[in-house]
């Protein structure tokens, strides 16, 4: 303790060594006189020779007994045990510990998935529906003469509410049961609409070759619920106008000269920085051999696409990190913000442009709907700003970064810092 | 007639069957879907009973109880509060704000009926 040997300790307390040997593993006690002639000699107080180490490790052993008082764990010998056997004593009390941190990561998740918010959502849409086809149903079921106009809404009704229920339940069950296969992974139409997307790497052959879009989305979304077809089809209508308005050998022409530089390329190609970024994201492995994500989201943060990538993911629902240069680009609307990024436990590699522009032209008294995009791509070998780079994670309940100014939440990796909500 | 319902609700087929129902019996039945607004249009139509969801787009059915018992006018309202989650603190919650009947989907239209009836007679 003060760097004072042994031998000279027991000498100078008029102890033998081995004697001094057995209390300081605790397998004498110590105290009266004895205990204070050794605190005189090393200055310092007697209590800290009792307490400290050893009392931690029998009150860790008291608290085990207690919590399992059927065991008949004799409590009031703890100290002895610990005495005796130190190393069994905290092999017991790290057991002790480790079983109440599993128990509060079991309760931790429990109360996530009662306070899930999808599958939360998704029963309240099924309970509703059910509520729904139940009054329609009872309405039809009761004896006498219906008005046929009423009939026929009823029926028109469950039919729409079946339908919807369906797709509920597909969902919910695809959700729930989250298999390896990633079709069977989806639980949102979204979801299943990425995974359709990813299906073919992102690259609509027909589409680039003028294909009509109704029938790229009904070969691509076979199988797909009707939300998400619905969806899909969408998304291959703004493929096929982007092609239009900026055809593939065009962007790979002026590609060779910029390289996938979303702004450098939206100025000499007199482009929309966002629909650079969904041509480049829609180029073919043979073009464009680094794989490139895309992020977009709406003006309420909600990601409505996402091509994540092996070493960028992106949540499956939520929100992701506010510290994504995505959400930057909603509050600078039309600056392309570009940024090397830093992901807790991996080297910066990868580097981001994003910005966020009207989805629509403008229009007499109409406020444009603001969508944001950012592309994910290798750190280019020139990089065109010399920024430092940006701290981000994929999603607070999943990021061990400490201390973030951004958390919203606290992490279930733990360690996330003073709790700040 | 029977009286006046504002039924606030934004599933459309269960306002269509709900309103079936009430109107058949003789009930006059007016019909809002937001939550946002949902105070004001209780203030204006002044019905004689409330049948009001708990998940409304904009704003908490919870809250605009709460609101409505806050105004001296509406507080001896009859309010129907219809929920699809059932959880005994979502009761607890709508009883502490001043429900007078809490009712958990799916439910009948017997029921719903029934406790119309009973909260215009109370």
């Amino acid at each position: 303790m003060t760097g004072m040997k042994q031998a000279d300790l027991a000498r100078s307390a008029g102890i033998s060594a081995s004697y001094l040997n057995l209390i300081e593993h605790n397998r004498r006690r110590i105290g009266g006189k004895l205990l204070l002639d050794i605190a005189g000699i090393l200055g310092v107080e007697p209590a800290l020779l009792t307490e400290g180490a050893e009392a931690t490790l029998i009150a860790t052993l008291r608290e085990a007994a207690s919590d399992r008082p059927k065991a008949g764990a004799e409590t009031d010998r703890a100290d002895e045990f610990a005495g005796r056997f130190p190393g069994w004593a905290r092999l017991l009390a790290e057991a002790h510990g480790r079983i109440a941190a599993l128990e509060r990561s079991v309760e931790t998740l429990t109360d996530r998935m009662a306070h899930d918010p999808h599958l939360a959502a998704s029963l309240h849409e099924m309970i509703s529906t059910v509520t729904s086809i139940r009054s329609s149903a009872s309405i039809l079921a009761e004896p006498g003469d219906l008005d046929r106009e009423w009939r026929e809404r009823f029926h028109r009704n469950i039919r729409e509410d079946s339908t919807r229920l369906a797709e509920a339940s597909r969902g919910l069950v695809a959700y729930l049961e989250a298999s390896g296969d990633a079709a069977a992974e989806t639980g949102a139409p979204q979801e299943e609409v990425d995974a359709a997307l990813d299906a073919v790497d992102h690259h609509l052959p027909q589409l680039e070759a003028g294909g009509a879009p109704e029938e790229v989305a009904a070969a691509l979304g076979e199988g797909l619920s009707v939300t998400a077809r619905a969806l899909l089809e969408d998304w291959c209508r703004r493929y096929a106008a982007d092609v239009a308005a900026l055809p593939m050998a065009r962007l790979v022409t002026e590609m060779e000269a910029q390289g996938p530089d979303p702004a450098a390329l939206s100025e000499v190609l007199g482009a929309d920085p966002a629909l650079v970024m969904r041509r480049l994201a829609a180029l073919p492995r043979e073009v464009m051999a680094d794989r490139l994500g895309l992020a977009i989201c709406d003006a309420s943060g909600v990601l409505i696409f996402r091509r994540p990538l092996p070493d960028f993911p992106m949540p499956r629902f939520g929100a992701a990190c506010p510290l994504w240069p995505l959400y930057r680009a909603l509050a600078r609307p039309m600056v392309v913000v570009s940024a090397p990024l830093a992901q807790p436990g991996r080297a910066p590699t990868l580097w981001a442009d994003a910005v966020a522009v009207p989805r629509d032209g403008p229009g007499r008294g109409r406020d444009p709907v603001w969508q944001a995009h950012m592309l994910i791509r290798p750190i280019p070998p020139e990089p065109p700003t010399a920024d430092a780079p940006q701290e981000v994670g994929v999603d607070c309940r999943i990021c061990p970064r400490q201390d973030c100014p951004a958390r919203r939440e606290p992490s279930i990796l733990g360690g996330a810092g003073p709790s700040r909500f | 007639m029977n009286g006046h319902v504002l039924l606030i609700e934004d599933e459309p087929n269960i306002i269509e069957a709900i309103s079936f129902i009430l109107s058949r019996e003789g009930w006059r039945v007016d019909t809002h879907s937001q939550g946002s607004d949902a105070v004001e249009h209780v203030r204006r139509t002044g019905p004689d009973v409330l049948i009001l969801d708990a998940m409304l787009p904009g704003r908490s059915g919870f809250d605009i109880l709460r609101d409505l018992r806050d105004d001296p006018e509406m507080s001896a309202l009859p309010i129907l509060m219809l929920t699809a989650r059932g959880q005994s603190k979502d009761r607890e919650q709508a009883e502490r704000a001043g429900v007078s009947r809490f009712m958990t989907k799916p439910f009948s239209n017997a029921e719903v009926l029934d406790a119309v009836r009973a909260l215009s007679e109370a």
